[in-house]
């Protein structure tokens, strides 16, 4: 079972060779080195992964180093390989494989190649640390660790401040949940005396109904630790409250938010939440709190999602509600069903942004829907990948015949084991999420429609027209010194202007073999992982083999739930599609009627429900003010006034002092050994 | 028999009284064209005297040292040490001063001469054990010094160098013999051995006088503050050679000489000197540090750096332990390699004429003229301020060690806040070199002699100096246990 070895630190390697290479080393040999590595990685994760699905592995732990030894505080760098580091394992190196591979289509005419791969192999080191993480602490690393790819990614065009200022967005906004991560770490060290996983869950339940004093309150010992990790986890997966970074995010290439805001990062509390689940089992307050949060921000997002123009925002907040999900699903004790709808979603997600990418790509970089239109024929096997990443994300299949796509196994299963929970909490969430399903089939084929179908609208877009007018400037027209590029121009536009289709003379080009590689593996996944997995992810307390808290009633009674209940998703799916039909194929009028009849209701939506102002009111400006307040008077006011530039002075002043006595004639000379004299015996006899 | 052995244990004296005697007659005979050779001569008895020093170290017949002269004189190895640190300064002056002379400035056999009788003073300086024999060799090499400081006497600056360091001086012998008068009268005697039992308990107030006295007529010959102000007009005045060898071989001496006679002679009265040796070393860092940052000439920026470094010396002798004296002995000779390869780079800084540069603005941008030159004279700088790796580092650390251990904390840490100060001017220094758009003034060429004491010098205070650090904490442990073995 060594290869898990090789899985976690060739990434590692790549990107140390291929970051400290970098330039010398070349694009292609940077290229060949990282995404080589992950494609190993890749092919040496399915079989651990097949192997828990045959049921003949058995869960491992490999040292590799020991790390801290400092009285009670005693943990190792070991790596993890049970059921549900294995099932993270193929998403990560899978998903990471296929962005690597775009990315030689996508990232083709970026000058900081060698920088943009190795951050990306990078990236990847991290994630596979934090899932076989054996202990808190080595988990916390590669929780640092994959903030820290992301933060260099969404800021890799780092000469747009809009992508260094969301970068800092993301870090900062991190950091909240992290502190409550840390929190949680100290708090459960403090509790159990360890930081060793299976010791901690081992010695949980005993810990139930135990008090501890937070805050100046009484409060029950697991719950507190529990909501502290939680909050981690919410700042991580950008649940409501912490999620206003996500969006932002998307200043960062598109394969960077198909891997790490789509497919893995975000999921990492999710896999937290599982990977501690039997601790969470044993906090009921704190599950209550996943599960609102989780259904909250799956409704919030997904009303939001159904406002944006930006493509790539649509997908970003359908990513956060679809976390919202998973969340829920989580916190009604469903973590297999959680963790099968984090598979099958790291599968379409990654395939939606791919294929948002590969839009994006041919239409030279317009990322507004409302210039796009009619690209169905244009570039069609884009368009079939997002059709299957449509089909999978709003839940298509047929009940009955219990065969459908991806999500359609995992989001249905979510939202009956929510109802069957039978909480009033289940209850709200199953509602929530009843809801937000409408609204995700609405937002999606939204998305698809005003993408692929009517009539191209493109004249109107400044990137199209530049694209025509200009000939085609810098590749990604993101990190401005970088030569131009005319001869790319013939593929993309014939110079005799607007031919009076909306087209502007404008030709949209399939993207290359790399790119489509990646989405084609990946539309495999959107269609037949849930299909496939469905069994033993939801089913099989066998498969999981003690690596989640498995509820075998909960899992019964999911199965048992009326029939009007395992109707809904598909009802509301179909009322979703039917909706956006209607409102973007049938009569296009009827957005514009809708946005008149409720400006306001449509303004705070569209506008996020004004978060970022709420915080940039409440927390930025007054730190802003503080800090500059600090900086003023704190810092040059008394530390530099008195401390730096005072002794500065004084030592001024004393050579200006040293320079006059020494003027050069005798008689002061002699005059002053005279006084030193006289001060020396009068300083002894005294 | 007595007297042979007397003689015997002078023989660095002796040799180099010798040497001065016969090199006053080439000088007599041989005029002006016999200066080169009275040098080599010169240069070849100082390393005659170092080597007679060196075998009495190595001798283990005279491990215990020994009296000359009915205890007039002492032959131990703290007079040994302090000796061969003074002759190695003084070779290393002579061999760097006829080129200097070259430029139309006559070189005179006078100069070698006048060396060899100044490192005899000194050497009597060091190894006395009488305020007599203590006299005569401060005398001895003090006019030797008046006379080296207007040895250019076409140069005014050089002969009002000269004049103001004769006077000076003159009153600060007046102090010493001065005191040396009271303490004679106080105690009865002039041996050290004598006035040791004499002076204990309390003292009264005209033996305190006696002993300040004494103090402050040494301090003058050390340039400690109060009695520092000749020490920046000399030092630009005399010609840079002569600088060279002011700021090394008499500083050894004038140090050692004050460390033997406090704490032999006045050893019971530790509290009573210590005080106003304190101050001195304090007043010396700071006024060191301070009157250094407003200067533009080198030479004189130097003067204010070897003020700066005695105050550190004086904090190791201020401990009043062996281990302080170990210590400052340590730093003195760390300091006679900075300070000669400090000034001999300076020496090397010619302009296209041959002429002497001197002033700061003009060595900008010397990274890239003499990129060697620069690079030693900022190792030299770099050390001074006491920034590890070089060498210089050590010499401060030992130091504030002895005075930590020896529970004067606020001592080392004023000691160390003033060497921060210290560091501005030194980084200034190296700033003007490395980082000033250049003057190119600094073009002329330089012999195999400068390029010699200044390799040594700057392997030396390089990190390879370090490994040196354990036989010279031997040999200084060694000297300074001589020290209070007289006891």
């Amino acid at each position: 079972m060594n290869s898990i070895l090789l899985i976690v630190f060739l990434p590692l390697l790549a990107a140390i060779v291929g970051g400290l290479g970098n330039r010398a080393l070349g694009n292609l040999p940077v290229k060949l080195i990282t995404t080589g590595a992950l494609f190993v990685s890749c092919a040496l994760s399915w079989p651990i992964f097949l192997g828990f699905i045959a049921g003949d592995a058995q869960a491992t732990v490999v040292p590799v180093l020991q790390w801290v030894q400092s009285g009670s505080l005693d943990f190792d760098w070991a790596l993890r390989v049970d059921t549900l580091t294995a099932v993270m394992l193929v998403v990560i190196t899978t998903v990471s494989a296929l962005v690597h591979l775009y990315s030689w289509g996508y990232m083709d005419e970026d000058p900081d190649q060698p920088r943009f791969f190795a951050y990306l192999s990078l990236f990847t080191f991290a994630m596979l640390m934090l899932v076989t993480a054996d202990n808190l602490v080595q988990m916390f690393f590669g929780w640092e660790g994959v903030g820290l790819a992301s933060y260099l990614l969404i800021g890799f065009w780092f000469r747009k401040p809009s992508a260094n200022a969301a970068a800092i967005k993301a870090f900062v906004v991190n950091r909240v949940g992290d502190l409550g991560f840390m929190l949680g770490i100290f708090g459960t060290f403090w509790v159990f005396g360890t930081v060793s996983i299976p010791e901690i869950l081992a010695a949980a339940p005993a810990m139930s109904g135990s008090t501890i004093g937070f805050l100046g309150y009484r409060m029950q010992t697991m719950d507190i630790l529990c909501i502290l990790l939680f909050i981690g986890a919410m700042g991580k997966s950008a649940q409501l409250g912490l999620h206003t970074w996500l969006p932002d995010a998307m200043e960062g290439p598109t394969p960077v938010s198909a891997l790490i805001h789509a497919a893995t990062m975000v999921t990492a509390g999710v896999f937290m939440v599982c990977r501690l689940s039997p601790m969470f089992e044993t906090a009921p307050i704190a599950l209550g709190m996943v599960t609102f949060v989780g259904a909250a921000t799956c409704i919030f997002a997904a009303t939001i999602g159904t406002t944006q123009w930006d493509i790539k925002r649509v997908i970003a907040y359908s990513t956060c509600s679809q976390l919202g999900y998973m969340f829920f699903a989580a916190g009604v004790g469903a973590y297999g069903a959680a963790m099968f709808h984090l598979f099958t979603h790291a599968f379409f997600k990654a395939l939606l942004f791919l294929g948002a990418g590969s839009v994006i790509h041919a239409m030279h970089h317009e990322q507004d829907m409302r210039y796009y239109g009619g690209l169905r024929k244009r570039i069609p096997l884009t368009f079939f990948a997002m059709l299957a990443g449509t089909l999978a994300i709003t839940g298509v299949g047929i009940y009955w015949l219990h065969a459908g796509f991806a999500g359609f196994h995992s989001k249905d299963a979510i939202l009956e084991v929510a109802f069957a929970r039978g909480t009033e909490m289940g209850q709200f969430a199953f509602w929530m999420g009843a809801f937000a399903a409408l609204l995700t089939s609405f937002y999606s084929w939204r998305l698809m429609f005003l993408t692929f179908w009517g009539k191209p609208r493109w004249a109107e877009s400044e990137h199209i027209q530049h694209a025509v007018h200009h000939g085609h400037d810098d590749p990604e027209a993101h990190n401005p010194p970088v030569q131009e590029d005319a001869g790319h121009d013939a593929v993309h536009a014939v110079p005799s202007a607007d031919q009076g289709d909306g087209t502007a003379g404008y030709h949209p080009h399939e993207s290359p073999i790399s790119m489509l590689v990646p989405l084609g593996v990946l539309t495999l996944g959107a269609v037949f992982a849930g299909f496939i997995f469905n069994p033993q992810f939801l089913d099989s307390a066998e498969f999981w083999g003690g690596s989640i808290y498995y509820n075998e009633n909960l899992i019964h009674a999911m199965h048992a739930v009326p029939l009007w209940v395992k109707l809904t998703a598909s009802i509301v799916m179909l009322l979703g599609l039917f909706g956006a039909w209607l409102a973007y194929i049938r009569d296009t009028s009827i957005p514009g009627k809708f946005v008149e009849q409720f400006r306001l209701v449509h303004r705070f939506v569209y506008n996020k429900w004004y978060f970022d102002e709420l915080y940039d009111l409440i927390f930025v400006r007054p730190a802003f003010w503080f800090g500059r307040k600090l900086w003023k008077i704190g810092d040059e006011g008394i530390i530099d006034r008195f401390g730096p530039n005072g002794a500065a002075w004084l030592v001024l002043k004393g050579t200006g002092a040293a320079k006059r006595v020494q003027s050069g004639y005798l008689t002061s000379y002699a005059l002053i050994m005279l006084l030193g004299l006289i001060a020396a015996v009068t300083w002894v006899l005294m | 028999m007595d007297y042979a052995n007397s003689l015997y244990l002078t023989g660095p004296e002796v040799f180099l009284s010798v040497s001065g005697l016969i090199l006053t007659l080439i000088a007599a005979w041989g005029g002006q064209k016999a200066a080169r050779l009275s040098t080599i001569l010169a240069v070849g008895a100082l390393v005659g005297a170092s080597i007679i020093t060196a075998a009495f170290l190595i001798n283990p017949a005279f491990e215990q040292g020994g009296d000359a002269f009915g205890g007039l004189y002492r032959m131990d190895a703290f007079g040994s040490v302090s000796k061969l640190l003074i002759y190695l300064a003084g070779i290393g002056c002579l061999i760097v001063t006829p080129r200097f002379f070259d430029k139309g400035l006559e070189y005179r056999p006078e100069y070698p001469l006048l060396v060899v009788f100044a490192s005899v003073g000194m050497g009597m300086m060091v190894s006395a054990t009488d305020l007599m024999t203590l006299y005569i060799g401060l005398e001895l090499s003090s006019l030797s010094s008046y006379v080296l400081a207007s040895f250019t006497r076409s140069d005014d600056r050089s002969a009002e160098a000269g004049l103001k360091y004769f006077v000076l001086g003159a009153l600060a012998s007046g102090i010493l013999l001065y005191g040396m008068s009271l303490v004679y009268g106080f105690s009865g005697s002039t041996s050290y051995l004598a006035i040791r039992p004499a002076f204990e308990g309390t003292l009264g107030t005209g033996a305190l006088f006696g002993v300040i006295f004494v103090l402050a007529g040494l301090a003058f010959k050390i340039s400690a503050v109060p009695f520092h102000m000749w020490t920046p007009d000399v030092y630009e005045g005399a010609p840079t050679p002569v600088t060279t060898f002011f700021s090394t071989a008499p500083k050894v001496a004038a140090i050692a000489m004050t460390a033997r006679i406090t704490l032999d002679a006045f050893g019971n009265q530790a509290d009573a000197w210590r005080q106003v040796i304190i101050f001195a070393a304090l007043a010396s860092v700071v006024v060191g540090a301070l009157g250094a940052i407003g200067q533009s000439n080198i030479k004189r920026l130097l003067a204010y750096s070897s003020i700066n470094n005695v105050g550190f010396i004086l904090i190791g002798l201020a401990t009043g332990t062996a281990a302080g004296a170990s210590a400052m002995l340590v730093y003195l000779a760390i300091y006679v390699a900075m300070s000669l390869g400090s000034f001999v780079a300076v020496l090397m800084l010619r302009d296209k004429d041959g002429n002497q540069v001197e002033n700061m603005a003009d060595i900008a941008g010397l990274s890239r003229a003499k990129p060697m030159i620069a690079l030693c004279l900022a190792a030299m700088m770099l050390s001074l301020a006491g920034i590890p790796p070089l060498y210089g580092f050590w010499g401060k650390f030992v130091v504030f060690q002895a005075a930590v251990e020896a529970d004067m904390v606020v001592l080392a840490a004023i000691g160390i806040a003033a060497s921060v100060i210290g560091a501005f001017y030194y980084l200034k220094i190296v700033k003007i070199m490395y980082f000033d758009e250049p003057a190119n003034v600094v073009t002329g060429k330089n012999d195999l002699a400068h390029w010699t004491v200044l390799a040594v010098t700057a392997i030396f205070v390089s990190p390879l100096g370090y490994l040196l650090t354990i036989p010279m904490g031997a040999l200084a442990d060694r000297a300074a246990a001589a020290l209070f073995a007289v006891v």
